[in-house]
Formats: C-alpha cells, sequence, structure tokens
C-alpha cells in the first residue's frame, strides 16, 4: 500500500473519509534538485524555456486575450507556447485576472496535478492586490498568498503584444535559473496550506497528492 | 394597458401602477394573490415572456421587495410586478410551474438573501457560492468590505495605496485635495 | 414554420427524477471548468449511459465577482468603471446599458452624434462577438482553421475599436451623457477596408465550414429546439430567431438610431446547431452593413457629451427603469431602482445566457453524445459571467 511508504512526517488529509484516504497518497511534496554539473542544468533550462506550454484553463477575463495570442496574429507557437487541455502536460499556468473562491479551489487542484517544472503567469492588476474587485466578498485579493507567482503581467486587458513580453521575460527568467515558484511552494507548503484553507470552507479534497 | 391595469386594480386590488415610460408599467400586488395573477397574465393576456425575477432590500422598512418583469411580445409591453414580504425568514409562493427558468431565479434568491420558495426544485443546491458560511451576501447588513479584509487579507510588508490620498499628498501637495 | 406566440401549458417542464449511480450502470463526468471545450469558466456534471448523456447539469459560480453588489457601494461614475468587466466578449453592450438607465432616470438627452457613435460601437462590438462565435463553433466541431481565421480578423476590428476608443477588449466609450470621443481622422476608409475584407472571410467561411460535409452531419439535428419551448424557457436571440420567431429588439422596440437604419429581421427554419450557426452567419454581414451605414450617416462635427452635473456628487432622482438590447445573445437588460441618494440602491443584469446555458443546457442535453456536448453548448452561444455576475 502506497500510503505505509514514507514513515516521516506525513499530510494529513483530513479533508477526505476515511475510505478515499486509502485512495490517495499522503507523502509531501518535495523540492526539486538542479543537476549537480551547472552546464547540464542550464541546457534543462534552455530546454525547458523553449517549450512552455499553457494549460488551457481560462480562469478570469484574461483568457480573452490569450486566444488571440495563439492564433495567426500574434501566432505565440513561435515561441515554442502551446496550449494543453491537460495540467499533466503543461508547464505554465496563466491564471487571468481575479479568482474566485470557487476558482481558486480549482486552480489548487490544477497546479498541484501539474509536473514539474511549471511556473505561474499572473495577468492583470486584480491578483497583485485585488484590482476593482478589492471589496467583493468572492475573490481573492493577493493570489501570491495561495499559489507562488513567477511573474506578474499588469494591464485590463494586458494586450498580446505584452504578453509576448512576459513570456519573453520568463524565458529569461528560466534561462537564468531564477523561476523558484514550485520550490517556493515546497519549501513553504504549510504556510500556504494554512492561507488556503482560511477561504476554501469546504475543503473535500487531499492535501497535495492526486 | 390602461384597461388592463384597470381590470387588475379590481381583480387583484393592484396598487401604485405607475407607467415608468412607454412600454414599462409597474405595480404593487399582495403576497397571496401574485401567484394567480402573474399565471393570469401569462395564459390570459399575452405575457409569455419572463424577463427576469429579482429581489430589492429595503432594510430601512424591513421588507424585501420581489421584481417579477413579464413581457408580452404582441403588444410589446413590459409589467414589473412588486410584492413586498418580510425580511426575517418569510417564504414565498414558487412559481417553477410557469416558466423552465424560475426555478433557477429562485435559487438564486435563496442564496443571495435567504429568500425560501416552498417547491422550487433544486433550492438549497449552490448556486454562485461554495462553501458559503456568512449571511447571505445580497442583504444589505453584509459588510463585504469588512469580509474581503478579514478573510483575503494582506501580505505583510506590501500595502497598497487608496489613490485619492496618494494625490493628495505626492501629486498635488498643495491643493489640500479637498476642491470639488 | 408556424409561429406560435401563446404559452404551451402542455410542455413539461419539471425536473427528472436522480439517476441512480450505484446501479454500476452510469458514469459521472465532469465537463469543464478546466476544459478547453467550455465557453468560458463553467462546468457541466454529465451523467453518461455508455456515451448517451442521461442527465446535465450546470454549474456556475466560477467568475462570480458579485458585481450587483459592489454596484450599491459605488457612486454611478464609478460604476461606470465597473460595468464593462461584466461581460468580457460585449463590454460595450453594458456600458451602453447602464449608461442609458442612468439617463432615463436623470433625464439627460444625449447628443445626436453620440447616438450615431454608440449605434456603430455596438454593431461593431456584435461583428467582433460574432467572430469569435464563429471561431468557437468550428473549433467545437474539430475545424481548427477557421478559429484562426476569424480571431485574427477579430483583431482588425479590435484595431478599429482601439483606435476610437483606446482600448481593445474594456473601452469603457459610452459614458452616461455621450461618448468619450469621436471618429478619429480617417476612421471612416480604414473601417470601410475592414469590413470589405470580413465580407470576403464570411465568405470563404461559408464556403469551408457550413457546405463541409462533417460539419454538416455534425451539426444537423442536434440540440433541437421546438417553438413550444421558446416562451416557457425564455429564449431570446438567434436562437429563438433560428426557429422563425421574428423577434429582434432592435426593430420591434427600436433603441439609439436602430429605427433609421435600414435592415430585416434574420429568420431561420432549422432550429438545430447548424440552422443557429447559419443564423449567426446571416447577422454577421447584417452587422457588417449596419456599420457601413452608420459610417456613412454618423455626423463629424457637433457635440458628443450631454451638459452633465458634477458627477462625484451626482444624486439621481428616486425611480425604476428597465432598459434592454439586443447584444448577440438576444435580449440583455438593466434594471436600476434608485432611492435618490448618491448611490444605486439595486441594479439587475439580465443576461440571455441565464436560461440558455441553465434550464435549456440541461434539457437539450438528454440524449446527446458526448462528443457533440460542446458542440450544442457553443450552439447556444452561452457565456457564464452574465449568469452569475
Amino acid at each position: 500500500m502506497i500510503k505505509s511508504l514514507s514513515t516521516e512526517d506525513t499530510l494529513e488529509n483530513s479533508g477526505l473519509s476515511a475510505e478515499e484516504q486509502q485512495l490517495f497518497c499522503n507523502a509531501r511534496p518535495k523540492a526539486y534538485e538542479p543537476y549537480p554539473i551547472k552546464a547540464v542544468e542550464d541546457f534543462a533550462n534552455w530546454a525547458r524555456a523553449n517549450s512552455l506550454w499553457i494549460l488551457a484553463f481560462g480562469t478570469g477575463c484574461g483568457a480573452i486575450e490569450l486566444r488571440p495570442l495563439m492564433t495567426a496574429r500574434f501566432d505565440a507557437n513561435r515561441f515554442g507556447v502551446a496550449g494543453r487541455p491537460t495540467p499533466r502536460q503543461s508547464s505554465v499556468f496563466v491564471i487571468g485576472g481575479y479568482a474566485s473562491v470557487k476558482t481558486l479551489k480549482r486552480i489548487i487542484r490544477s497546479y498541484e496535478q501539474m509536473q514539474g517544472p511549471k511556473f505561474v503567469i499572473c495577468l492583470g492588476i486584480c491578483p497583485v492586490n485585488g484590482g476593482m474587485y478589492f471589496d467583493s466578498y468572492n475573490t481573492i485579493n493577493q493570489f501570491d498568498l495561495y499559489l507562488p507567482v513567477d511573474l506578474y503581467i499588469t494591464g485590463c486587458m494586458p494586450r498580446p503584444e505584452v504578453l509576448v513580453a512576459g513570456i519573453m521575460e520568463l524565458q529569461k527568467k528560466i534561462k537564468q535559473g531564477r523561476c523558484d515558484g514550485a520550490n517556493r511552494y515546497v519549501e513553504n507548503f504549510d504556510w500556504y496550506k494554512a492561507n488556503q484553507k482560511k477561504v476554501i470552507k469546504n475543503w473535500d479534497m487531499p492535501d497535495y497528492n492526486w | 394597458m390602461n384597461e388592463l391595469t384597470n381590470r387588475l386594480k379590481v381583480d387583484f386590488d393592484a396598487s401604485e401602477i405607475t407607467e415608468r415610460k412607454p412600454g414599462l408599467t409597474t405595480l404593487k400586488v399582495a403576497k397571496d394573490k401574485a401567484e394567480t395573477l402573474i399565471r393570469e397574465l401569462r395564459d390570459r393576456e399575452g405575457f409569455t415572456h419572463l424577463n427576469f425575477m429579482t429581489c430589492i432590500d429595503y432594510i430601512e422598512d424591513g421588507i424585501f421587495t420581489l421584481v417579477y418583469m413579464l413581457h408580452n411580445y404582441e403588444q410589446k409591453q413590459t409589467l414589473g410586478i412588486h410584492v413586498d414580504i418580510g425580511r426575517d425568514g418569510e417564504e414565498m409562493v414558487s412559481i417553477h410551474h410557469l416558466w423552465a427558468q424560475a426555478w433557477t431565479y429562485q435559487r438564486e434568491l435563496r442564496e443571495a438573501y435567504g429568500i425560501r420558495f416552498p417547491g422550487s426544485p433544486r433550492l438549497d443546491e449552490d448556486f454562485v457560492l461554495e462553501g458559503w458560511d456568512q449571511i447571505p451576501p445580497m442583504r444589505r447588513e453584509f459588510d463585504t468590505q469588512k469580509f474581503s479584509e478579514e478573510r483575503f487579507g494582506h501580505r505583510e510588508g506590501r500595502q497598497s495605496e487608496v489613490p485619492r490620498d496618494h494625490m493628495k499628498v505626492t501629486l498635488y501637495p498643495n491643493r489640500g485635495g479637498d476642491e470639488q | 414554420m408556424t409561429q406560435s406566440t401563446g404559452h404551451s401549458a402542455s410542455l413539461d417542464f419539471t425536473q427528472p427524477e436522480p439517476v441512480d449511480l450505484s446501479s454500476g450502470k452510469y458514469v459521472k463526468l465532469w465537463q469543464g471548468p478546466q476544459h478547453p471545450g467550455i465557453t468560458g469558466n463553467m462546468s457541466l456534471e454529465l451523467v453518461l449511459d455508455g456515451d448517451t448523456i442521461i442527465e446535465c447539469k450546470t454549474h456556475v459560480g466560477y467568475l462570480h465577482r458579485a458585481f450587483e453588489k459592489l454596484m450599491e457601494r459605488r457612486n454611478y461614475i464609478q460604476n461606470f468603471t465597473v460595468v464593462c468587466r461584466i461581460a468580457v466578449p460585449e463590454p460595450t453592450f453594458n456600458e451602453y446599458l447602464y449608461s442609458a438607465a442612468v439617463e432615463e432616470l436623470s433625464g439627460i438627452e444625449v447628443p445626436e452624434r453620440a447616438i450615431w457613435l454608440r449605434t456603430m460601437n455596438l454593431e461593431l462590438m456584435r461583428l467582433a462577438s460574432f467572430l469569435m462565435w464563429i471561431g468557437g463553433i468550428s473549433g467545437a466541431f474539430g475545424k481548427y482553421t477557421v478559429p484562426n481565421w476569424t480571431l485574427a480578423y477579430r483583431d482588425y476590428v479590435l484595431d478599429l475599436f482601439e483606435e476610437m476608443t483606446g482600448a481593445r477588449i474594456y473601452h469603457m466609450y459610452i459614458v452616461p451623457g455621450g461618448v468619450r470621443a469621436g471618429m478619429p481622422e480617417g476612421f471612416e476608409e480604414r473601417a470601410r477596408a475592414i469590413m470589405d475584407g470580413a465580407d470576403k472571410l464570411l465568405d470563404q467561411i461559408e464556403r469551408v465550414l457550413f457546405n463541409n460535409v462533417v460539419f454538416k452531419a455534425r451539426s444537423k439535428g442536434l440540440g433541437i429546439i421546438t417553438p413550444d419551448m421558446v416562451d416557457p424557457y425564455g429564449i431570446v436571440g438567434p436562437n429563438a430567431r433560428a426557429c422563425g420567431f421574428a423577434r429582434d429588439l432592435r426593430k420591434d422596440e427600436p433603441y439609439l438610431a436602430y429605427d433609421q437604419l435600414d435592415f430585416d429581421i434574420v429568420t431561420g427554419n432549422e432550429p438545430d446547431a447548424y440552422g443557429r450557426a447559419y443564423c449567426r452567419l446571416l447577422e454577421t454581414r447584417q452587422s457588417i452593413n449596419l456599420i457601413r451605414q452608420c459610417l456613412e450617416r454618423t455626423p463629424t462635427d457637433g457635440p458628443f457629451q450631454a451638459d452633465m452635473p458634477n458627477v462625484l456628487h451626482w444624486k439621481i432622482p428616486p425611480g425604476e427603469t428597465y432598459v434592454k438590447a439586443e447584444c448577440t445573445r438576444g435580449e440583455y437588460g438593466y434594471y436600476m431602482v434608485s432611492d435618490g441618494s448618491e448611490y444605486v440602491r439595486r441594479v439587475h443584469v439580465r443576461g440571455p445566457s441565464y436560461t440558455h446555458a441553465i434550464a435549456v443546457m440541461e434539457r437539450l442535453a438528454v440524449g446527446t453524445n458526448i462528443a457533440d456536448i460542446a458542440g450544442l453548448m457553443v450552439s447556444l452561444h452561452t457565456y457564464p459571467p452574465e449568469i452569475e455576475r
């Protein structure tokens, strides 16, 4: 049984029923260790930077400018960017602006299902400080309380040109090895989880593993 | 339209009949006559289209005003029917059997205001909220800003400027910022 | 097809009995919210028997930002920046309807030039939205060429918006009292060139998509809306017009300059996904035609803003009103109640998807193949933010 694999500190999965707890693994996430040889790590980063696959999950209004970005006029395929329908195959999560609490739950699920290396881009001002929904009861104010963010692109809406510039900036950061959002998530896992559970009141899903 | 409203005044004690603009009339009717009136309008008077159904919270009077907006395609007339009910847990007659989308509106009103419509299908399912643990959010006593600050909070070491104060202090320091 | 405007009392729209999942014969499947075939961020909870849908439930709320609550807390001019965010592909309709409701309550007369500029803006918006929709229906049936054409071409229309209003998506152009700017110099020629190109594009789309045997085979007979469903389900817009109902607010209750424009209501007689798609193609052409008429007739001088009170301390007399306009999906309406203070008492936004995506979708999906559900949803032109606001 997978459950008995880990003897050290494990996740409680307290949101699940006893029956469901048997179905999910309760191990903690592990941080990414770079290759010991720097040249190999640099090569890996170069490869990662040039195949950014975006998860096709339009979480908010920002999704409207992703369509022009992916189609003929702005053609993000030039940068190795493609849309993928499943989190298992994608490496970039684009948060399209505000996230309502109901969507945040799905964002966390999708993010945790993504395999490393993975990066998060936030569009618009809403994930930074709430934007014009700062007083709304259903939208979160600061997205990086719940998931680590690698890059912010501001504007409402950010234009496709800005998205292209943002993607190039992300590529630059990846090549320099500075995109460590997924590692920050692992290192501060308990802090992130506590923040997530503070806003998501019906936590009926496993704590990490899917 | 005048004939109709006069008849409604006699038959259903409709009051406060107001023509808001050409083609839009509103009237008020008692709670126990509302369902019969709406059914009559739909079946006999050609008001076959339910534009929407909503609620206005008059917290100072302690009432919810339900608004049913019906439309007659042939005469191009819209009729708004106001029904007052008490704010504290009073129930309203469901109209889910008259229009197919009515139960969705009633489900929304149950969630947003806490009004119950006995018999309406799937009334207690979540509509837009999930895991909501406060009073219904559209009620006027619910302070959304306070809730947002408490629940969503701000990260330490990061602050937001109120644009108005920021302009007063940094951009127009000499103007006092109070001119109107 | 005969037109029946009476209410059909015989139609049964009670909720079906829940399916017994424990029997092991059925599978429950969630389509969305993380799904590329969804028209926006919503989800369908499907129960399948084999690959046939036997029960469908729509779940919304993923985009709920509580606009109606926020608008009660902001004064009238602050609301103007908020309203356009309600519907992303068609923000202009929100701007117009909000402005129209405020103007009606406060008794402001809009100048002639602003009326024409507003009409043109709304028609451009319809064109841009339809172009995106044609890409959507094509993509939903697995043809990815047409989305590339239409979305790229929609960008030219967005360029026109940018030139006119300064923004691509959220224009914030139609303000209470008028509009923010006139037509820029040389706009007319550039707009005409883009309209000519759009005409050609639609010819190509008609050839490539509407004559395509796969598209025809899959969309004909899918999601039939019978005429007796239209009133009980509150179906409006192209979905109703495809069943033969000649109902169009631009003609029936003309607003802005529509009573001076020359056009006919598009109706169809095939109430399935193909018929609705064809109806929308014809309406796209109609929009192009209307934009040309607007370009010709919009006055180039004169005021485009009415005299306004100090909007920071703007009190609107008590009253209530309901204004509506024909957006690409049908009747879009704003119901506004003012109590005489600086803040609006209540705003209710009525979006056509409210019924199309929930009551109608849940009925039409039953009996459909799982592969066609995305096509069915797109063919109803559902759009979630206007449901949950």
